[in-house]
């Protein structure tokens, strides 16, 4: 908690893992295609190996250390 | 719905104490049977919380005598899940912490069973027997919400308006998997298949509603869900794949496919921003985490290495 309250980002990086959106938006895949948000909080993936993009499905966890983001 | 087929003597004299009129449980001294006995009978007073039964009068939710024969069965099977786990401590940070330990835990995968091997017959076996959970899925930890502090209890809440579908009955996860169980042929009326689950089933479904239902197990409930959801989006896809591998209705495979996309967004709130804040706030809640976290695992374990018994033995 900070002297005004409590910390609320609207991106979180998570180590070895996404990156977590809060709230609405339009994201852009690596082949230019904008896929919008359909949750409260969304994972976009970080370690390019999901088969799910642009969003994480897990797949970083069974990657060596060396391949995480 | 109506009180499931008893499967022991405790479970028979309660059942009819909860049906007659006058409900006096006061006078049950049996014990249970088996487990099996154990955990139906448990499992039945806890539906009291949840929907209830038609042939139960909804004043036996509160009822003393009830309540005392469920803390009796509560506190067997509390000391039996905790007498299987041993205290570990985290590495730190916290988050990496705990999901290192999940994914260190090594145990049989059903998911794989399904993606590669499993018949039709087997997957609707299975279906039917996880639809006592899913079909209400994620309310046992809504229970907890009004015990947790500030943080955590927004980061409970932001994670739960995903499971009840961001406000869309159309898109609430337990609706979702009884349009799954409708086009695949089978019942979506709640507990349709009581009376078919192994004990492990009702043991999972108990170490939720445990866990829930009680204010001292707060941590225990978080830690569970986070195990849950840690290993959660992998095994979906490997059952979606399973699915489609023998031909059910896309609406099943839907059901699955929104678990691989969703479970990897809940893992990563369940471990940083809910048991985080949780242990962040009360940091001696850690080892309950833990042990919440290890009870879903190994009740998981437990179901799937009989259910893998039995469909290869076959
Ligand atoms: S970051 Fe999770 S799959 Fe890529």
């Amino acid at each position: 908690m900070t002297e005004h309250g409590f910390e609320h980002p609207d991106v979180i990086i998570c180590p070895g893992g996404p990156l977590l959106l809060r709230g609405d938006h339009v994201v852009e895949d690596a082949d230019g295609v904008a896929h919008e948000t359909r949750r409260p909080v969304s994972a976009v993936c970080r370690c390019g190996k999901s088969a799910d993009q642009p969003w994480c499905d897990g797949t970083h966890k069974v990657l060596p250390a060396r391949d995480r983001p | 719905m109506l009180l499931p087929k008893a499967r022991g003597e405790l479970s028979e004299a309660l059942f009819e104490a909860l049906r007659s009129e006058t409900g006096e449980v006061g006078s049950l001294h049996l014990r249970p049977t088996d487990q099996d006995d154990a955990h139906i009978a448990l499992w039945a007073m806890y539906e009291l919380h949840y929907a209830g039964f038609e042939d139960v009068d909804d004043e036996l939710e509160w009822d003393p005598d009830v309540l005392g024969l469920r803390r009796l069965l509560e506190r067997d099977f509390e000391a039996g899940l905790r007498s299987r786990h041993t205290a570990t401590t985290l590495d730190e940070p916290f988050a990496e912490g705990l999901f290192a330990y999940v994914a260190d835990h090594d145990g049989p995968s059903l998911a794989a069973y399904v993606q590669r091997t499993a018949d039709r017959e087997q997957v609707l076996e299975l279906l039917r027997h996880r639809s006592i959970y899913h079909l209400k899925e994620s309310d046992p930890v809504a229970w907890t919400v009004p015990r947790l502090p500030t943080a955590p209890k927004a980061a409970l809440i932001e994670l739960q308006y995903d499971e009840f579908g961001g406000g869309d009955p159309n898109r609430l996860h337990a609706h979702l998997f009884a349009l799954g169980l409708e086009a695949s042929g089978l019942r979506a009326d709640p507990y349709a298949y009581i009376d078919d689950v192994p004990v492990e089933i009702l043991e999972l479904n108990n170490a939720m509603s445990l866990f829930g239902l009680h204010r001292r197990l707060r941590a225990a409930s978080l830690g569970h869900l986070a195990a849950f959801e840690a290993t959660s989006s992998l095994p979906s896809r490997r059952m979606a794949q399973g699915l489609a591998r023998l031909e059910l209705p896309q609406e099943m495979i839907a059901y699955y496919e929104e678990h691989v996309e969703a479970d990897a967004v809940h893992e990563q709130l369940a471990v940083r921003t809910i048991c985080g804040a949780l242990v962040a706030d009360e940091p001696h809640l850690v080892d309950d985490v833990v042990f919440g976290a290890f009870t879903c695992l190994d009740l998981e374990d437990r179901y799937a290495q009989r259910m893998l018994g039995e469909w290869e033995a076959a």
